[in-house]
């Protein structure tokens, strides 16, 4: 028995790690994906007023921190058992939207689009964003300028681009400027433009990946993702809704509060990540998908009309229910779509301006869930306060967790194909790091993208002594 | 019956003052700044932060500005390589002691020691942290003490015990053990000498004593309403 480590995954955000474990005849006899950190934002919140939760959970990311603030501040809706003011709800909507396409483009343009621009066994000093530059320039440009577009939009409404401190317990801290609106609105044709330009470019480039299409994490699971009542996919509100791959629903509107019936964790012995279960089938058989893929086969469709067409050509290449973690990267571009046309309505509401964004509340329920889509899908934060509004107990349920099981599935099915236990060279090294990243794992903070193949690769015996090794 | 007029110099210029007044009060009085942390206008002062700390010519030692009366002919320097230096370790110190972490901080941006330090110029801090446990007291229906953010200054001891006549307050344990704590070790809410007044939160130059609700970087102290009334009172105790 043999065993091949990958440590660290390089182009995520955060460290993980992955191990290939190969049987007497060098085929793949499993695979492990683990998240060798531990934060530890449960324990050490325990005793805090409720209300600075979303300041402290936001700490949690740097890339996404506008889903904690979000899915916290609902928990303490919750909590101050508030329905906060109806234009409140509409700019951190808005505000969700905007960091949804800031955060696609970066897992789309600078993460993942060297791996199918340049080639997934190209030369790895140049498999990078900077590679992309050289070669393809205006798509790296569009790139860099969604990104910014996604974030000049969290600034105009929340004044800080990464931490801020404008979602607040009760609704949003200030009104949005009418020039900030207008802003925002004479810049949002250019990233529409941007993401039209994209998408054709991809659809082309996915002729050339029939292959890890049929293999990248390409198996039947259960999808997750928040709907509306009439179905439709929605970032900030919503209930829970669970597919099965056959396109049967199984559960749906399965309200915040609700969600500890529905959904399990189970602790895994080699990772700090939970691998969370839907618990009508019990673990490890109730895997799920959640995030870009997750919410677009859950959902009947968008709302939207721009984002509507292209999801139903979508389905007329892939089905329904579409299987392949490849295909993440095309639910990112089709959700990028959505998020433009969510916050060009949005902005148009009569209401946007109203003055009125904030509720006050003391405790007045012990107990509280919030639950969003984040980029990488279904966040949920779940505290329990005492009378005086401390906090006694906090459970967090993020993105990447749902998706646990299945990133393990998909690394093993990769493994298969593409790993030959005679031996190790760093395309194949790069595919199975790559159905990771397809996933945009979120394994804790930031992410060191500067060009190096940060990856190691060991194969050992049975006895662990090492048999070989490569690096960069 | 007018008070006896002192010559001291500060910084070299000659200054007539009257006797009884501290060497901050002097300097003050005369355009000349002494930074202060644990100080407040009108309240007793305790020489608590050392952030004060002044030459005095002929003795080695540093004073503090706040406690320290001035006598005639004596010379003082508020400014100078060593006061810096020590004047950076009083707020670096304060800084070690409990869990400052601004990032997450009803008062980030509002707070009087995350200015001093920024004024001084405290980047680095050259001791390492010591990260103790501390809890917070949630027990008042309004305002909320923690104590991570406590720097011991003890301005709400004082603007309870002289301004409000509640003295709800006070310092218990010592060293580095030492803690604000409320009557007689009761949890705050349990204070029943507590007038829920607020002077002690609006005084208190961090966020260790705030008002409850108030998310990251939004509690805004109103100290301008504690010392106009502290002044008014007229108070050198």
């Amino acid at each position: 028995m043999k065993r091949i480590t990958i440590e660290p995954i390089s182009r995520i955000e955060g460290h993980g790690k992955i191990t290939i474990h190969l049987n007497d005849e060098g085929h793949v006899a499993g695979a492990e994906f683990h998240v060798t950190q531990i934060r530890g934002f449960e324990k050490f919140t325990e005793g805090r007023p409720f209300y600075e939760m979303p300041g402290i959970t936001a700490r949690i990311c740097g890339i996404c921190p506008i889903s904690h603030l979000l899915a916290s501040s609902k928990a303490c809706d919750a909590i101050m058992a508030v329905r906060i003011p109806p234009t409140a709800r509409k700019l951190r909507e808005l505000v969700h939207c905007a960091q949804i396409v800031q955060s696609h483009a970066l897992s789309f343009f600078y993460l993942s689009a060297p791996d199918f621009l340049l080639g997934m066994s190209s030369n790895p000093a140049r498999r990078n964003v900077m590679g992309v530059i050289a070669d393809y320039p205006e798509l790296a440009r569009d790139g860099i300028e969604l990104r910014k577009f996604g974030l000049q939009v969290v600034e105009g409404l929340a004044e800080e681009r990464v931490h801020n401190s404008w979602i607040v317990p009760g609704g949003v801290a200030k009104a949005l400027a009418a020039s900030v609106r207008e802003r925002i609105l004479s810049e949002l044709p250019a990233a529409k433009a941007i993401i039209e330009r994209t998408i054709p470019l991809f659809k082309r480039a996915l002729d050339n990946y029939k292959e890890e299409i049929a293999v990248f994490g390409s198996f039947p699971t259960m999808y997750a993702g928040l709907v509306d009542a009439k179905g439709n996919a929605q970032f900030y509100e919503g209930n829970l809704r669970f597919r099965a791959a056959s396109g049967e629903i199984v559960q749906d509107q399965i309200a915040a509060e609700d969600y500890k019936q529905w959904i399990g964790e189970a602790s895994l012995r080699e990772s700090y990540l939970k691998a969370p279960y839907f618990v009508p089938q019990g673990f490890p058989a109730g895997v799920y998908r959640v995030g870009p893929l997750g919410r677009i086969n859950a959902a009947d469709g968008c709302g939207t009309p721009a984002a509507d067409a292209e999801l139903r050509e979508f389905r007329e290449r892939f089905g329904t229910v579409a299987n392949s973690a490849f295909l993440y990267h095309y639910a990112r571009l089709i959700e990028i779509v959505y998020a433009l046309e969510r916050i060009e309505a949005l902005l148009n509401d009569p209401q946007i301006l109203d003055a009125h964004v904030r509720a006050t509340a003391a405790v007045n329920a012990l107990e509280g869930v919030g639950m969003i889509e984040a980029p990488r899908g279904t966040l949920i934060h779940h505290y329990k306060v005492n009378e005086e509004g401390a906090i006694t107990w906090a459970n967090l349920i993020v993105a990447t967790g749902h998706n646990n099981l299945a990133i393990g599935r998909s690394v093993q099915q990769v493994a298969e194909h593409y790993v030959d236990g005679a031996k190790l060279n760093e395309g194949m090294l790069n595919h199975v790091s790559a159905v990771v990243r397809a996933y945009d794992p979120c394994l804790s903070c930031s992410t060191h993208a500067d060009g190096s193949l940060a990856m190691r690769i060991q194969l050992l015996n049975a006895e662990g002594a090492l048999l070989d090794e490569i690096a960069n | 019956m007018a008070q006896k007029k002192l010559s001291i110099r500060i910084d070299g210029q000659l200054i007539a003052a009257e006797e009884g007044l501290t060497i901050l009060q002097a300097a003050k009085a005369n355009g000349k700044y002494i930074p202060t942390l644990c100080a407040l206008d009108g309240l007793t002062p305790v020489g608590a932060c050392r952030v004060c700390l002044v030459e005095v010519s002929g003795v080695d030692r540093l004073f503090p500005a706040c406690t320290t009366p001035i006598q005639d002919g004596m010379s003082v320097i508020t400014n100078s390589a060593r006061l810096a230096r020590y004047r950076r370790i009083s707020v670096e110190l304060l800084l070690i002691e409990r869990n400052h972490t601004c990032a997450v901080c009803v008062s980030n941006g509002h707070c009087e020691l995350q200015s001093m330090a920024t004024s001084l110029g405290v980047n680095t801090v050259e001791f390492s942290y010591n990260y103790p446990k501390l809890g917070v007291d949630t027990s008042h229906p309004r305002y909320v003490l923690d104590h991570n953010r406590c720097i011991l200054c003890t301005r709400c001891v004082r603007v309870c015990a002289e301004l409000e006549g509640a003295h709800v307050w006070d310092v218990t344990s010592r060293g580095i053990h030492s803690r604000i704590t409320s009557e007689l070790n009761e949890r705050w809410g349990q204070a029943t000498s507590c007038t829920n007044c607020g002077k002690c939160v609006q005084a208190c130059p961090t966020g260790a004593l705030a008002e409850k609700g108030w998310a990251v970087e939004e509690m805004v102290k109103k100290l301008g309403t504690v010392t106009s009334l502290a002044q008014k009172r007229g108070a050198h105790v």
